[in-house]
């Protein structure tokens, strides 16, 4: 702990805690939207890092994971919204989100025990497409979650009688609602990023890294594979049930559509991209993979006007072709990731990134 | 006579229609070290591995320490005093030599998923045992100065050193060395024979698997002789060395 108590990881901690306080009004300053795009930023970090515990942690690929943050999402829509009548307080419905997610870790890691690689990739695929068709059509015979219209007028997330949504003022400060949410989830994801860097040093973090490393020398050591990876699920679907809660209240409207393939795809370029298994990467890649795009989209457009006079190629569509030739390079450039843990960089230098 | 630490009785075990072991019965003494040799291909691994639970047996069973092994449970073998290496070494390559040591803790301690999360005293305290024990492991197996080295990064005898600290790192009852000398020059034999007489007089049982015959006569205590899965012999080296039915298995006359 020492290190953290000399003055200029102190002096850094402070700049980055200012920078981190101020950010809102920043963004605010380019429209309400572009802290919304933060707010979104901060909510896939913490995707990121619960996935990194299945995926980095302990190498299972997992191309489900929106799913648990689906079954978050709707935990909370359905106890906190008139389609029920049901109006729990957020710290009632959170901590239900995650146990109704790491349930549903444990039911899907629980038949995948023997799958490895591209095998679970596929079961775990399967999963998560499975949970969003539930979701669609769960409204017959009866109806419980509204299909394909998604649920609405969700409840924002308040603490006593002060509100996430809205504007108010607080000590002649204008605070918008995104703005007050920032907040929420940057308190929020300070902790997740706590909780996984102790779980990372631990007893059960050193063994999911060993089971990562070689199974059967694990399972001769002691380690009980199978639960452990279980608790990996398990733990990580919490973190996306958890996440999923939030996303309900700060939209305050979900649909099965947000949770298709590509985000489950999309949370596992940013723990890939960043350097997994390494928590300062993980974040990296999240914050990246998830202001790039957006800024993309409002910055292609212009600029296509300004240089050709007129709108060339549909900002949308550029959007993804820039953004796919960026993870392509990154790739081939950076096969560790973009900020990899030392052990992973050192690794892939010697084998010449072959077995990256 | 010493007390019995494990009975291996009818151990059978196939492959499709090879018979890897055919009802293998020996039994391992408290406190003695068992060498277990044959020609390639006799079954010694395959042996190892239905004892460490990586394989079921077809047949047959173990009984240690009193009870009954259950068959399919690596981990609950190394629970129960278990310990092995592995012929071709099998480390956590990308993890320190210490964490490698580390990991071996885990059955001998406690902490979940929320003593990580909360870190309270008691975590904290196993935690510092944990890593206290593991470099003092490395210490007795003369590591110590590899500590934060990747596992993959140390020489080929350093390695051997550090499964041997990872296994001893779960106290075992019984240590199982799969050809420890495997690939060592004399110098690093002689180190190793040192290191391993030194455990067993610390008090633990050692089983070990060698094709050094000078190894294994000079440091056993009884020797079994395995050939095409079928036990030839169990006795002392003395006896063994001079049994017909040995010379002609390893001569293949």
């Amino acid at each position: 702990m020492s290190k953290w108590l000399n003055p200029r990881s102190a002096f850094g901690i402070a700049l980055i805690a200012a920078v981190l306080l101020a950010l809102p009004f920043v963004a605010a300053a380019g429209g309400q939207a572009w802290v919304r795009i933060v707010n979104f930023a901060i909510l896939y970090v913490f995707l990121a890092l619960g996935l990194n515990i299945v995926v980095g942690f302990a190498g299972l690929l997992d191309l489900g994971y929106i799913a648990f943050y689906a079954v978050g999402a709707y935990t909370y829509a359905l106890l906190a919204s008139p389609h029920f009548g049901v109006h729990w307080p957020f710290w009632v419905i959170l901590p239900i989100g995650a146990v109704v997610a790491c349930f549903f870790g444990v039911l899907l890691g629980s038949p995948t025990l023997k799958l490895r690689g591209d095998y679970l990739a596929i079961v775990t695929l399967g999963f998560g497409e499975i949970v969003r068709i539930f979701l669609n059509n769960l409204n017959a015979p009866v109806n419980i979650t509204n299909g394909a219209q998604g649920i609405t007028l969700i409840d924002p997330v308040s603490i006593g009688g002060f509100s996430f949504s809205g504007t108010t003022q607080i000590l002649g400060i204008s605070l918008s609602g995104p703005q007050k949410y920032y907040y929420l989830l940057l308190a929020l994801v300070a902790l997740v990023i706590v909780l996984n860097l102790r779980l990372q040093n631990s007893r059960v973090g050193r063994a999911w890294q060993a089971i990562r490393e070689d199974e059967i020398a694990a399972k001769a050591v002691g380690i009980n594979t199978r639960n452990l990876k279980l608790l990996a699920f398990a733990m990580g679907a919490s973190f996306g049930g958890v996440a999923g809660g939030i996303f309900s209240a700060m939209q305050g409207f979900v649909s099965p559509e947000s949770f298709s393939l590509i985000e489950s795809i999309m949370i596992l370029a940013m723990v890939v991209l960043g350097g997994m298994g390494h928590i300062p990467g993980v974040i990296l890649g999240a914050v990246l993979l998830s202001i790039l795009p957006e800024a993309l989209r409002y910055g292609v457009g212009p600029i296509q006007t300004a240089v050709f006079g007129k709108m060339l190629i549909d900002p949308e569509s550029l959007r993804m072709l820039i953004f796919g030739l960026a993870l392509v390079l990154v790739m081939r450039f950076k096969p560790a990731g973009l900020w990899p843990s030392p052990e992973r960089k050192r690794e892939l230098q010697e084998t010449g990134g072959r077995n990256g | 006579m010493a007390e019995i630490l494990l009975e291996a009785r009818d151990v059978a075990k196939h492959f499709g229609g090879v018979k890897a072991l055919r009802d293998v019965s020996l039994s391992i003494r408290q406190g003695e070290i068992f060498g277990l040799i044959g020609p390639n291909g006799a079954g010694k691994t395959t042996f190892f591995n239905c004892l460490t639970g990586l394989y079921v047996p077809d047949g047959g069973g173990f009984t240690f320490a009193g009870t009954p092994l259950q068959a399919d449970a690596p981990h609950q073998a190394a629970e129960r005093g278990i310990a092995r290496t592995f012929q071709n070494i099998r480390l956590f390559a990308n993890m320190s030599a210490l964490e490698n040591v580390m990991v071996g803790r885990h059955v001998r301690t406690r902490a979940g998923v929320l003593g990580a999360m909360w870190q309270s005293a008691a975590t904290r305290a196993e935690e510092s045992a944990i890593r206290q024990r593991a470099s003092d492991l490395l210490h007795y197996v003369r590591i110590e100065d590899r500590a934060d080295d990747l596992a993959k990064n140390l020489s080929y005898g350093d390695q051997r050193r550090l499964e041997i600290a990872r296994a001893l790192a779960t106290e075992p009852k019984l240590l199982c060395l799969d050809e420890p000398a495997a690939g060592m020059n004399h110098t690093e034999t002689a180190e190793l024979r040192d290191l391993i007489d030194g455990i067993r007089r610390d008090g633990t049982t050692i089983l070990l698997i060698e094709h050094d015959v000078k190894l294994v006569m000079g440091l056993c205590d009884r020797v079994a002789v395995l050939d095409y899965g079928a036990k030839l012999i169990e006795d002392v080296p003395a006896v063994v060395q001079k049994d017909q039915r040995v010379i002609e298995a390893y001569l293949g006359a």
